[in-house]
């Protein structure tokens, strides 16, 4: 009794720490926390204090004189980053569900079938992802102009679908290539609609992929700048719209604050996928193919 | 408690047709084996039978009323594969459980006829584990419980006993039959395995390439098959070609009495066959159906003696007793007993084909 149950406290703690748990080398494990210290950790840290800092001047480890300046002028009116962030969450969000729209039954025909003109489809999926986005917008920007698309919520979401959707369609394809329709069958014959099927079956089975998916998806949408700036007109801003000017020459400390703004989901998400991660690469498994 | 009529049933894949014309007539409780070999059309018909797939032609009865135009869910033919069993997310009480909720039952029936059903496949208590905690063949139970807790029309199996170690094999058929039998379901299983569908089935309906070729008991296959491909199927490669006369069967290698219940062929040029489990070795010419043979190769295998022979033109098999002692080249008798004869349905000018057959 004891025993069995001692073996199974052993397997909880195994499981619970994952995939460190694999790795015999220690050190590697130290070397990946370090490196992430450095290149995320540290810089924002610098950004944190730089937001706060009213005077630092250059042999000084820390700002000489503190102040709120900067984040009093982030959330005023003038500054456009509460509208830009408003816009931002909800530009990205409908790109993800447009993109669940698309995506979905494509990378299910793409991951689960064998077709005429497979290898055609994966190579037009791709090239967004190889044609600079500039090229295609400045394309459809004069589309969007007649079908008064532009300086629209719906004409932004539809421009970042461009670069966004390939991703989304690519991560949903490995996950249903590792996903046998025999389970669907075997409900649909217990007495399962397609509806029930899919809330019982079909979506338990992918929904940390898409949550994966669709957390990449709103971020590609998140940090598009040429795509927003032209089909937005300049009357649809979006945070890296508005943070931009910041970054070349404008208040360091203004900049810092907006870049933390903009930053926050980036980490939000680092978490998360970290997280759904451990029940299966699969998520990741789709940037293998491109 | 479901007749399952299947008449005329075709289905094709392009200008391919995966099954052709199938005629076959299921009583209610019986256990069928649609057995044959990959790419035979068997899994298209468990398919067909589901509503996976619809027919190109043909009608589909139970009970007499056509379901061809009944969709899946609503026709009760409980599907079980033989891999990828449980759904992975749920418990196995709530695996079991699932047809029932998919058919509104109210919770409390649910846990009791969940519960029931564990009893009967010997995994009370078993209810809160997952899948992944389950070995293969207490993850097959499951899925068995999960089929037929809704007390479906048809239970369809495909290869149930596959994947699963030789003593695993013997639990789960004495399992599957002894419930299938209690709860007098119709049960339909796929298996391209002959020792499979012999162990589990009433009757087996052997494919080839579409078409039906057989139907019957077991011991039919073995003891009766109407064609060499029939035979070759069930490990049989004994075949010889003769002229009949009555009850006699004059081949090269002599003649031969065949007994009064092989099938009626008239006189003329036949194919004779045997068991290579019912030969016998003899001491000469003089008993009655003997004939000489030379040893190719002679094979222990423990529980018998492995002889391949060379009958006139043909290659035969012959399971002789362990502690036979002949070795390659020697001359013996083969004697086939005259019940065990059986003359096969071939054209006489097919006999290339189970020539070619006996060359393998």
């Amino acid at each position: 009794m004891t025993l069995s149950s001692n073996q199974q406290s052993l397997k909880k703690m195994v499981k619970g720490r994952g995939l460190a748990e694999r790795h015999p080398l220690n050190w590697t494990r130290w070397i990946t926390v370090g490196v992430i210290w450095i290149v995320v950790v540290l810089p924002l840290t610098a950004l944190f204090l730089r937001s706060f800092a009213f005077r630092w001047l250059f042999p000084d480890i820390l700002p000489g004189q503190w102040g709120l300046r900067a984040w009093d002028y982030t959330f005023g009116e003038s500054s456009r980053v509460i509208e830009a962030l408003l816009n931002s969450i909800g530009v990205a969000l409908l790109v993800t569900m447009l993109a669940m729209i698309v995506g979905l039954p494509t990378a299910r025909a793409l991951g689960m079938h064998d077709f005429r003109g497979k290898k055609v489809v994966e190579w037009i999926l791709l090239t967004p992802i190889i044609v600079p986005v500039l090229v295609a917008v400045m394309g459809i920007h004069i589309v969007f102009i007649k079908l008064r698309l532009t300086g629209t919520i719906w004409g932004v979401a539809l421009a970042h679908l461009i670069p966004a959707t390939p991703y989304f369609v690519l991560v949903m394809s490995s996950v249903f290539a590792n996903y046998s329709p025999a389970l669907e069958e075997t409900a649909r014959s217990l007495g399962a609609n397609k509806f029930r099927v899919f809330r019982y079956v079909t979506f338990p089975a992918i929904s940390s992929g898409l949550l994966g998916a669709s957390l990449f998806t709103f971020l590609i949408s998140w940090s598009q700048y040429v795509t927003t700036l032209l089909i937005g007109s300049g009357t649809f801003v979006t945070l890296p719209l508005v943070l931009f000017p910041f970054l070349g020459g404008g208040n360091a400390a203004v900049g810092s604050a907006i870049t933390l703004i903009f930053v926050a989901p980036a980490i939000l998400v680092l978490v998360l996928t970290s997280r759904s991660l451990g029940r299966g690469s699969t998520v990741m498994g789709g940037f293998g193919k491109i | 408690m479901t007749a399952v009529s299947i008449q005329r049933l075709s289905r094709a894949f392009g200008n391919e047709w995966a099954v052709q014309e199938l005629d076959l007539e299921i009583a209610s409780g019986e256990m069928i084996a649609l057995l044959g070999p990959s790419g035979c059309g068997k899994t298209t018909t468990l398919r067909m039978i589901t509503g996976l797939l619809r027919p190109t032609s043909g009608d589909l009865l139970f009970d007499g009323m056509s379901v061809v135009n009944i969709p899946t869910e609503r026709r009760g033919a409980a599907l079980i594969f033989q891999e990828h069993l449980l759904f992975p997310t749920m418990t196995v009480a709530q695996n079991v459980g699932f047809g029932l909720k998919m058919a509104g039952v109210n919770k409390a029936e649910i846990l009791s006829r969940v519960n029931e059903m564990l009893d009967r496949v010997e995994l009370s208590g078993f209810g809160n584990r997952k899948a992944h905690e389950l070995s293969g063949g207490q993850r097959q139970r499951v899925a068995l419980a999960r089929g037929l807790v809704t007390r479906p029309k048809v239970l369809l199996l495909d290869e149930p006993l596959a994947n699963l170690d030789a003593n695993l094999r013997i639990t789960m058929r004495q399992l599957i039959r002894s419930i299938q039998r209690e709860l007098g379901t119709t049960a339909i299983f796929v298996t391209h395995d002959q020792e499979e569908a012999v162990m589990l089935a009433d009757r087996i309906v052997l494919m080839f390439d579409g078409k039906l070729q057989q139907v019957g008991p077991p011991d039919e296959f073995y003891r009766h098959p109407r064609t060499a491909g029939v035979a070759k199927f069930f490990r049989s490669q004994n075949f010889l070609s003769g002229t009949r006369r009555g009850n006699i069967v004059a081949t090269g290698a002599g003649d031969l009495v065949v007994s009064d219940t092989v099938i009626d062929t008239g006189d003329g040029p036949v194919i004779i066959t045997a068991r290579p489990e019912t030969l016998r070795l003899s001491s000469g010419l003089n008993e009655q159906n003997s004939l000489a043979a030379s040893v190719i190769t002679s094979i222990y295998m423990g529980t018998h003696t492995q002889l391949i022979v060379q009958l006139q033109d043909a290659v035969w098999h012959v399971q002789a007793p362990p502690s036979t002692a002949v070795k390659e080249g020697d001359q013996i008798f083969v004697e086939l007993p005259k019940s065990e004869i059986w003359i096969i349905e071939d054209e006489p000018e097919s006999f290339a084909l189970a020539s070619a057959l006996n060359d393998e």
